[in-house]
C-alpha cells in the first residue's frame, strides 16, 4: 500500500486543496469592494500541487515561493490570520502590512518569504539548502516556481549549483503554460522543462499537476531521495490557472487565452475530481465533506474578521524594518 | 591616534608608528586577518566567490583560507554572479553570514537583481521578520589599461537603494575593523575596496576589533577648507593638504568610511567650522556619492557655506584604456589642491 492510499493522507490532501479554494474564492468575492489594495495572483486550479507537495513536508522544512504564493503558504500550515491581514495592509499582517499579497512570510511554518521577481526564489531556496547542508540539519528546502522562471538565468544557475553541491532542494515547477500572457510555446524550445533538470544530473518526475495523489506520490519519492542525502530532486507538474495572471477575473474574454483551452482544464478541476474520487472510494461521506467545508469556511471567515479589526500601520512604521 | 593615521607609504609607517613598536600590516593582510578571525570565531561565517581558494587568493586577501578552514567554508563557485549572490542571500536569510568576494566591482552589476530586489528588501518586505546578513566584498581596479569593465568604482550606484549599507575602507585599520563590523551587522553590506590600497601599510592590532559603521574619522585637522574624501581619495586628500599647508591653506580631511550610514553630523560639523567643502570620490561625479554628499550639505549646512561645494571625481565617460587618457580620467591631489585654492580665493 502506498502512502497516498491511506485515508488520513487523502483527507489531508482534500482539506488542503479545499482550504486554498475557499480562501481564493473569498478573495474573488470581496475584491470588487476595492478595500483589498494589493495585486492578487490567484492559485485557483493549481491546488493539487501545493497540497501534494506540502503534505510531504515537515514544519521545519523551508518553503520559498513566488508572487502566486497563497496556496503554498496555506498548504505549508502558515498562519491564516497573518495572510488575510497582510492582504489588507494591516499591522496584524504576516509582514506587518509591508509586503502585501506578493510577499508573505511565516518563519514558524518555514515560509521564508516570497519573491515577485521571476526566478528570484530559485536562488534563495537553493541558498537555504546550502545553509542546511553547512549546518548538517535534518530538513529540506522546497522551491515553488512557474514555467516562466525556467526562462531565467537563476533557474540554470540554481539547478547547477544544487546538483554540484548535492543540496537538499526540492524544485517544484508549476507549469501552467503561461508567463503572464506569453504562452510556453512562444518561450521554450523544448517543452519538457524537467529534461533540463536531468541535464544537470538531477532526477526528475513529471506527475499530473491536477491530480493530488500523483503529485503526492512523486513528492514522497522526491522527499525521501533528498532526506537520504542524495541531493536535489525536480518535479514538473503541469496545470492551469483559471484566473488571469493577476486579479480576480478570468482573462480569456480579453483574448489572452482561448476559451476552449480553459474549458478543457475546468473539467479537470483538481478539487472536484478529488472529492469525487474520495466519495466514490468511501474515503469520505457527503456529510463529512460538508463538515470539512464548513470548518474551513468558518476558519477563513474568522481570519477575515481578524484582518478587518487589525489597525493600519502608523506613520512610524514607514521607516522601521529597513535596517536591522 | 594611531588608528586614524594615514601613512602615505610603507616607509612613512616604518619611520613613525612602526618605530613606536606598533604593529604594521598591509590592507590585504588586514582583510585576510579579519576573515581568518571571523571564520575562527563564528561558525555561521563562510567565504564564497570566484577563485577565493586559488593560488592568487583574490590579490592575497583570501590566501590560505581554504587550506585552513576547508573548501566547505571557503567556496569556489561557478561563474554565475547573480544566481550565486541569490544563493548567498538565501543562506543569509536562514542565519548564515556569507562574505561574497568579487575580484572586480564591475561584476556587481551582474548581481543587481539579487542585491537590489532581494537582499536590500527582504527585511522590509517581511516586516522585519527576516534579515540578510550578507557582505559583498568587491574591488575597484585602476590603471594598466584595465579599461571600462575592470576599473569601475560603482558604490554611488548602490547609494540609491535603501536597505543596503556601503563601506569604503581607506586604511588597513579600517579594512579589518569595518569588515568585522559588516559581517556582524546583520544587514546586507557592500564592502567597497580599492586595488591600489592593497599595498598600503598602517597600524593593525592583532586582536579582533570593530570600526562602527556610520562613524566618520578626521584624518587631518584644519580650519580653512573641509575635504571629504572616500577610499583612495583619502590619501590624495592628505597629500593635497600637505601641499596646501605650504601655501598657507589649512585643510581638514574627513573620511566618512561608510556611505550608508553616512555620518552627516561629523561632515556638517567640519563644514560649519571651515565654511568651505570639497568632496573627493573615486567614482564619477554625476549622480554619485559626491553628488549625494554635496546635496546633504546644501540641504542641511547651506548657512555654513562661504562658497559653493566643489566635487572632485571622474568625468562622465567609461574608463579609458590608454595611459595618457587614464591620466586625464583620474583626478588626484593636484585637482583637490586646485579646488581648495579656488575656494580659498588663492590661485
Amino acid at each position: 500500500m502506498t502512502a497516498a492510499d491511506s485515508r488520513a493522507v487523502r483527507l489531508e490532501l482534500l482539506r488542503l486543496m479545499l482550504k486554498i479554494r475557499v480562501f481564493e474564492e473569498k478573495i474573488v468575492s470581496v475584491y470588487p469592494a476595492q478595500d483589498m489594495k494589493t495585486p492578487v495572483h490567484l492559485y485557483i486550479g493549481q491546488e493539487a500541487i501545493a497540497a501534494g507537495v506540502c503534505a510531504n513536508l515537515r514544519a521545519e522544512d523551508y518553503v520559498f515561493s513566488t508572487h502566486r504564493n497563497h496556496g503554498h503558504y496555506l498548504a505549508k500550515g502558515a498562519n491564516l490570520d497573518g495572510i488575510v491581514a497582510e492582504l489588507y495592509g494591516k499591522t496584524g499582517g504576516c509582514s506587518k502590512g509591508k509586503g502585501g499579497s506578493m510577499h508573505l512570510v511565516d518563519t514558524d511554518a518555514g515560509c521564508m518569504g516570497t519573491s515577485a521577481i521571476v526566478g528570484g526564489s530559485l536562488a534563495l531556496g537553493t541558498g537555504a539548502a546550502l545553509a542546511i547542508k553547512m549546518r548538517g540539519e535534518n530538513r529540506l528546502s522546497a522551491i515553488f516556481f512557474g514555467d516562466g522562471a525556467a526562462d531565467e538565468g537563476t533557474f540554470q544557475e540554481s539547478l547547477n549549483f544544487a546538483a554540484l553541491k548535492k543540496l537538499p532542494v526540492l524544485f517544484v515547477c508549476e507549469n501552467n503554460f503561461y508567463a503572464t500572457n506569453s504562452p510556453q510555446s512562444a518561450r521554450h524550445s523544448v517543452p519538457e522543462i524537467y529534461k533540463r533538470a536531468e541535464a544537470f544530473g538531477i532526477p526528475a518526475a513529471h506527475p499530473d499537476g491536477n491530480d493530488a495523489d500523483a503529485v503526492y506520490e512523486a513528492a514522497s519519492i522526491a522527499a525521501a531521495h533528498i532526506r537520504a542525502g542524495n541531493g536535489p530532486y525536480f518535479l514538473q507538474c503541469d496545470t492551469y490557472r483559471w484566473k488571469g495572471h493577476v486579479g480576480p477575473d478570468c482573462d480569456f474574454e480579453k483574448g489572452c487565452r482561448p476559451r476552449a483551452e480553459l474549458d478543457k482544464w475546468l473539467e479537470r478541476c483538481p478539487v472536484k475530481t478529488y472529492q469525487a474520487r474520495l466519495l466514490k472510494s468511501g474515503g469520505i461521506t457527503e456529510q463529512e465533506l460538508a463538515q470539512m467545508r464548513a470548518r474551513i469556511t468558518a476558519e477563513v471567515e474568522a481570519a477575515w474578521d481578524f484582518a478587518k479589526k487589525s489597525p493600519y500601520p502608523g506613520p512610524r512604521e514607514l521607516l522601521t524594518d529597513v535596517y536591522k | 591616534m594611531p588608528w586614524t593615521k594615514v601613512p602615505i607609504d610603507k616607509s612613512e609607517f616604518e619611520n613613525t608608528l612602526g618605530k613606536e613598536g606598533l604593529r604594521g600590516r598591509s590592507y590585504r593582510q588586514a582583510l585576510l586577518e579579519a576573515q581568518t578571525q571571523l571564520l575562527e570565531s563564528d561558525p555561521s561565517v563562510f567565504v564564497i566567490g570566484e577563485g577565493v581558494d586559488d593560488a592568487g587568493g583574490v590579490f592575497g586577501s583570501t590566501l590560505g583560507l581554504a587550506q585552513k578552514f576547508g573548501k566547505e567554508r571557503v567556496l569556489d563557485i561557478p561563474i554565475a554572479e547573480n544566481g550565486l549572490t541569490g544563493i548567498a542571500v538565501g543562506a543569509a536569510i536562514c542565519g548564515m553570514r556569507p562574505v561574497f568576494v568579487h575580484m572586480r566591482m564591475d561584476f556587481l552589476p551582474m548581481c543587481m537583481d539579487q542585491l537590489v530586489n532581494h537582499a536590500a528588501k527582504w527585511r522590509y518586505m517581511t516586516g522585519g521578520r527576516l534579515n540578510v546578513p550578507l557582505v559583498a566584498r568587491s574591488i575597484a581596479g585602476r590603471g594598466w589599461g584595465s579599461a571600462a569593465q575592470h576599473s569601475q568604482a560603482l558604490h554611488g550606484l548602490f547609494n540609491h537603494i535603501p536597505g543596503l549599507k556601503i563601506a569604503l575602507p581607506a586604511t588597513p585599520y579600517d579594512a579589518k575593523g569595518l569588515l568585522i563590523s559588516a559581517v556582524r551587522d546583520g544587514n546586507p553590506v557592500l564592502f567597497c575596496e580599492h586595488r591600489w590600497l592593497y599595498d598600503f601599510t598602517g597600524y593593525v592590532p592583532e586582536e579582533m576589533y570593530t570600526v562602527p559603521l556610520g562613524q566618520a574619522v578626521t584624518r587631518r585637522k584644519g580650519g580653512d577648507v573641509t575635504i571629504i574624501a572616500l577610499s583612495l581619495m583619502v590619501y590624495e586628500a592628505v597629500k593635497a593638504a600637505s601641499a596646501l599647508e605650504a601655501e598657507g591653506i589649512d585643510a581638514e580631511v574627513i573620511d566618512p568610511r561608510t556611505l550608508v550610514p553616512l555620518d552627516e553630523a561629523a561632515l556638517l560639523e567640519s563644514v560649519k567650522k571651515t565654511g568651505r567643502v570639497i568632496i573627493a570620490d573615486t567614482g564619477v561625479k554625476t549622480g554619485g556619492a559626491s553628488a549625494e554628499i554635496a546635496a546633504v550639505i546644501a540641504e542641511k549646512g547651506f548657512e555654513f557655506l562661504k562658497a559653493p561645494a566643489l566635487r572632485v571625481g571622474s568625468p562622465d565617460s567609461p574608463v579609458p584604456a590608454s595611459p595618457e587618457l587614464e591620466k586625464l580620467y583620474y583626478p588626484g591631489a593636484n585637482e583637490i589642491a586646485k579646488a581648495a585654492r579656488a575656494l580659498c580665493g588663492k590661485k
